[in-house]
């Protein structure tokens, strides 16, 4: 038996096998951001009216901005009423929002690429929420945070950086270490 | 008649190279892909974006160099999602204010990482991309030519293949 083909070949074909498979074993969907570790893009967004509640009036609609919420931690959830994943993530996002509401850490929900409508008729569906969800004309803050789809949460800490970016949904865990580690050293935080 | 083992060896030698090669051509063929987008805008969108052909036809070179981020593959002028549209809408406006090509790319860049552009930018570790799938047709092609010769000479009585 001639080795020398073989083992040229074997060469080439094994480390190739061995790349590909290890791409197999990735989520191209999990690409790390960019953003992570920089300041968090800023926002001023229109809160959501829930329904049955009257709009913020034309002329000066009531705007949530990230820069407002130096010294707080701020989790940022991305959602969609047609995402089937958020269902999963809600109940834990609002459990965890009310624990943590009085202890500087605030949570919004902004709306990706759906309707007022639906996404009122959705949070009925589910129960309510704890915190308010901005609405995001025209994606541009989906795009300022490279949001591929939803649900992403984003964490932000005090100083106003970007910490971490969960892809899909986020779990009761994750959101309570993810907090835990915003809290400056020496604070005494329990659930 | 070749060895079965040579067979083997020689269609794995050409697969490999072409999976490589394949997925290198489909991340530049949306360039050769441009097309009018038919996908309708909003009355409001319309008004937003005035008469410029000009501004139009640079904002669609570009978006066909960025990754739809929702619907992988595809541009961000080819792809049909709302996502897209938003971001053709971003890019308009950005150049609109002035900004050039490459600052707008960068902004992307910024979001989505390096990932974002179709085509990765030809230097350091990415030019592997470009060069590999060459040299795997350049060397899987060799192979064939060697392994057919041999066996056409195993085949042919006349010759003596000893004699080579």
């Amino acid at each position: 038996m001639r080795w020398k083909p073989i083992l040229i070949a074997a060469a080439i074909i094994v480390p190739l096998l061995a790349l590909f498979t290890f791409g197999m074993t990735t989520d191209p969907r999990t690409v790390p951001t960019p953003l992570a570790g920089g300041e968090a893009p800023d926002f001023a967004l229109e809160i959501m009216p829930l329904e049955g509640e009257p709009g913020s009036s034309e002329e000066e609609p009531v705007r949530v901005r990230l820069s407002d919420h130096i010294g707080d931690i701020v989790v940022v959830n991305f959602w969609a009423s047609w995402c089937l994943p958020c269902r999963e993530e809600h109940a834990p996002l609002m459990r965890v929002a009310e624990t943590y509401q009085d202890r500087g850490v605030a949570f919004y929900g902004i709306l990706y690429n759906d309707s007022p409508g639906n996404a009122q008729r959705w949070l009925e569906e589910m129960g309510g929420q704890s915190y308010p969800t901005l609405l995001d004309p025209r994606s541009r803050t989906a795009i300022d945070y490279g949001l591929y789809g939803v649900p992403e949460t984003f964490f932000i800490g005090r100083d106003g950086r970007l910490a971490y970016k969960h892809f899909g949904p986020v779990t009761e865990q994750v959101l309570v270490e993810q907090i835990e580690s915003l809290q400056p050293v020496g604070e005494e935080v329990g659930p | 008649m070749m060895r079965p083992v040579a067979w083997v060896v020689v269609v794995l030698a050409l697969v490999a190279p072409m999976c490589f090669a394949s997925i290198a051509w489909t991340m530049t063929a949306d360039d050769a892909a441009v097309q009018e987008s038919t996908i309708g805008v909003t009355a409001e969108q319309e008004a937003a974006q005035l008469e410029d052909p000009e501004l139009d036809a640079v904002t669609r070179e570009l978006a066909s160099q960025l990754r739809c981020p929702v619907c992988q593959g595809l541009s961000i002028q080819d792809s049909p999602t709302e996502m897209a549209e938003d971001m053709k809408l971003l890019i308009r406006e950005q150049l609109a204010e002035g900004r050039s090509a490459e600052e707008v790319k960068t902004y992307f860049i910024g979001r989505y990482g390096e990932w974002v552009l179709l085509e990765p930018k030809a230097q350091g570790l990415n030019l592997a991309v470009y060069i590999l799938p060459a040299l795997g047709v350049i060397f899987g092609a060799g192979l064939i030519v060697r392994s057919v010769r041999r066996w056409v000479q195993q085949n042919d009585p006349a010759t003596d293949p000893s004699a080579h």
